[in-house]
């Protein structure tokens, strides 16, 4: 029996501060040209809370309007403010940067985090009174310290500061004084990850309406590296984050793929699942610091707001197949193999086209695909396009290759069978999942019979290929049997009796 | 004369666009020699 | 223009010679991809990279312009890249490039 999808979460983390002090445009403007004029702007151009709250896109991403919904407000959307936005949402929710420094303290394991002791008493009851942190997160809320504790960690110790509203409030020290592995860079970017993927676990078990006990795995698909110098990339942020979640029973593991990875993590707990060897598997991962601001200058010069301000977290529950959830398919799951190629076209087909054929299904036979989903209003600007888009045209033009569509159906195509991007750029996180969460609220309306996930990673950035990767997988409507294959169905045991009653009848007439 | 022909040729492929190793591909087949090829991504 | 990769394109002028050198691009938007050929030509315009304030004046163009489809092999073209006809906006990234070879190629 397939496994399904019991439920999703979707969390944000607006931290405006880490674009200054972590993303890469600006540390690496830091070093290259200290003076730039770009650098005294940034602060300028970052929003509030509120604003990253009332942000359509980000309404949507934590499930409080359909992607459908989002399509219909004009774009640009970064200079428009959703009514009746809230903080919280159906899949998660956008929590502020004060309180998720408080999280990131729950979440330090070895005294490396550091914040000061006032900003600790102002924020530590907000942090207390979200619903989704329980008493056993927020009673490790620990005192802060002095701030020239902290500025001497910073300016004399190589720490990461770590800022609220232009001010510093903290510090991440490193912890090893020789290891690069265990720089404070590198712990911050760790700690980042790892608490957002708590947030996002948290959501994820209470929106699948199962105990924490029953949580057996937990597979982290991120984009970071933990380990030390011999052992650079040993991992288990899977472990860590489930640990702070308070998921008891959990092991886990992390799966590397680029932004192929949470694609390739959905596949594997589908599959721990249905072979058996675990009833429930989440998938998570946190967000991704370097990514901060990313595509700043690009956004300066157009004079658009800062608009990647925010971490991204998501997970996935996996369970044993239940009569009534949404199921994933793994008799059509389509890759992008070594042979495949780096043409566009070949990588749509091995995408798309592989997994379909094994099902004989056509193109037009997945009402809803969901590639890469990351939202225009960020890329657009960038010169990178409406990659959502551009994902659906080449489908589209496959289609038509295929003799499926006219090449002037295309536009309805589109339509028909894509989706408005609207997931922040922090790699990974608008990789094929953002809409699984609807995927699965779509299927039980009946809204739609199936949706193709597909993910896609840029494998050459790590300088090890120079290929691209990606796999892809379908969900759909549950059979509706939760039986089917346990043990003997009823045509079998009533041919058995029949054959039986025959052999009798047929021994007493020979008597 | 052939822009291609007999040139060492960089190329700077895009992710969203079209990537380094089409682009050589193409290339090699018009008399070029690559010399570098990447691909970038900025999503 | 990644600043490896800028870093590269400089090392093979100097190396190699601007005049023997092409650069083709695979960008996915007109505005992108003038931004790169502005880069090995005029130098880069973010004033991030090593190609900062160095003017190399390199010849320069897009995989899907006219001038280069013509000099491919037909059918590596179709199976590499002719997809992407459908996909891009190829006028707006022919007169993107075009204004900034006009401009700033010293080798055309």
């Amino acid at each position: 029996m397939n496994s399904v999808i019991k439920g999703a979460s979707y969390v944000l983390v607006h931290t405006p501060d880490m674009v200054i002090y972590n993303g890469t445009t600006q540390t690496t403007e830091r070093i290259v040209n200290p003076e730039s004029d770009y650098l005294k702007q940034v602060p300028k151009h970052l929003r509030s809370y509120e604003e990253a709250v009332g942000y359509w896109p980000n309404q949507t991403y934590i499930g409080n309007i359909h992607p459908d919904e989002l399509a219909k407000v004009e774009m640009p959307w970064y200079d428009k403010k959703m009514d009746n936005a809230d903080r919280y949402g159906k899949f998660g929710e956008i929590m502020p940067q004060e309180e998720f420094l408080l999280l990131v303290q729950v979440c330090d394991m070895f005294e490396v985090v550091k914040l000061e002791a006032g900003f600790v008493n102002a924020h530590k009851e907000a942090f207390a009174k979200n619903p989704i942190i329980s008493e056993d997160i927020s009673s490790r809320i620990t005192d802060g310290v002095s701030s020239s504790d902290i500025e001497h960690h910073v300016n004399d110790e190589h720490a990461e500061g770590l800022y609220h509203d232009g001010k510093l409030v903290g510090c991440v020290k490193k912890a090893h004084d020789i290891d690069v592995n265990l720089s404070a860079h590198v712990m911050h970017e760790n700690l980042m990850s790892k608490a957002s993927s708590v947030l996002a676990l948290l959501y994820a078990v209470k929106n699948a309406g199962i105990a924490k006990e029953d949580v057996e795995y937990v597979v982290d698909c991120a984009e970071e590296a933990c380990g030390d110098m011999n052992q650079r990339g040993g991992g288990n942020f899977a472990k860590a984050a489930a640990e702070v979640a308070g998921l008891v029973n959990a092991t886990g593991s992390d799966l590397r793929g680029f932004c192929a990875a949470p694609a390739h993590a959905v596949i594997e707990a589908a599959a721990l699942v249905k072979s058996g060897a675990y009833k429930n598997v989440i998938v998570t991962s946190g967000g991704c610091t370097a990514k901060l601001g990313m595509n700043g200058k690009d956004h300066l010069k157009k004079e658009i707001p800062i608009l990647e301000d925010c971490l991204g977290g998501f997970a996935v529950v996996i369970s044993e197949g239940d009569g009534e959830n949404p199921e994933i398919n793994l008799d059509m799951l389509g890759r992008h193999s070594v042979g495949t190629g780096s043409a566009p076209q070949a990588v749509m087909t091995g995408l798309v086209i592989s997994g379909l054929e094994k099902g004989g299904l056509k193109i037009s036979d997945i009402d809803k695909y969901s590639p890469e989903m990351q939202n225009p209003d960020i890329t657009k600007p960038a010169g990178a396009g409406d990659v959502p888009l551009a994902n659906y045209k080449m489908i589209g033009a496959l289609a038509a290759k295929r003799g499926e569509i006219t090449p002037k159906e295309l536009g309805d195509f589109i339509a028909k069978h894509g989706l408005v991007g609207w997931a922040p750029t922090q790699g990974h996180i608008p990789s094929g999942v953002p809409y699984i969460g609807f995927a699965r609220e779509d299927i039980m309306s009946g809204s739609i019979k199936n949706a193709m996930i597909i993910g896609k990673g840029s494998l050459f950035l790590g300088r090890m290929t120079n290929l691209f990767d990606g796999v892809s997988f379908i969900i759909q409507a549950n059979s509706g049997d939760a039986s089917a294959e346990a043990g003997v169905s009823e045509e079998e045991v009533k041919g058995l009796i029949a054959k039986a009653m025959k052999d009798f009848a047929a021994t007493l007439m020979s008597e | 004369m052939a822009i291609l022909e007999g040139k060492k040729a960089i190329i700077i492929g895009d992710r969203d666009g079209i990537p380094g190793p089409a682009i050589a591909e193409c290339v090699q087949s018009a008399g070029a020699e690559v010399v570098f090829s990447s691909t970038e991504c900025f999503v | 223009m990644d600043l490896e990769n800028q870093k590269r394109v400089k090392d093979f002028a100097d190396e190699l010679g601007a005049e023997n050198l092409i650069v083709i691009l695979g960008a996915a938007e007109g505005e992108a991809a003038g931004l790169a050929a502005e880069t090995v030509t005029a130098g880069d315009p973010t004033f991030a990279g090593p190609l900062t304030g160095v003017q190399l004046g390199l010849t320069t163009y897009h995989v899907c312009e006219p001038e280069m489809k013509e000099e491919f092999d037909e059918a590596v073209y179709d199976e590499q890249v002719s997809m992407m006809e459908m996909v891009l906006d190829v006028d707006d990234i022919v007169s993107e490039m075009s204004a900034i070879r006009d401009e700033y190629c010293k080798y055309l």
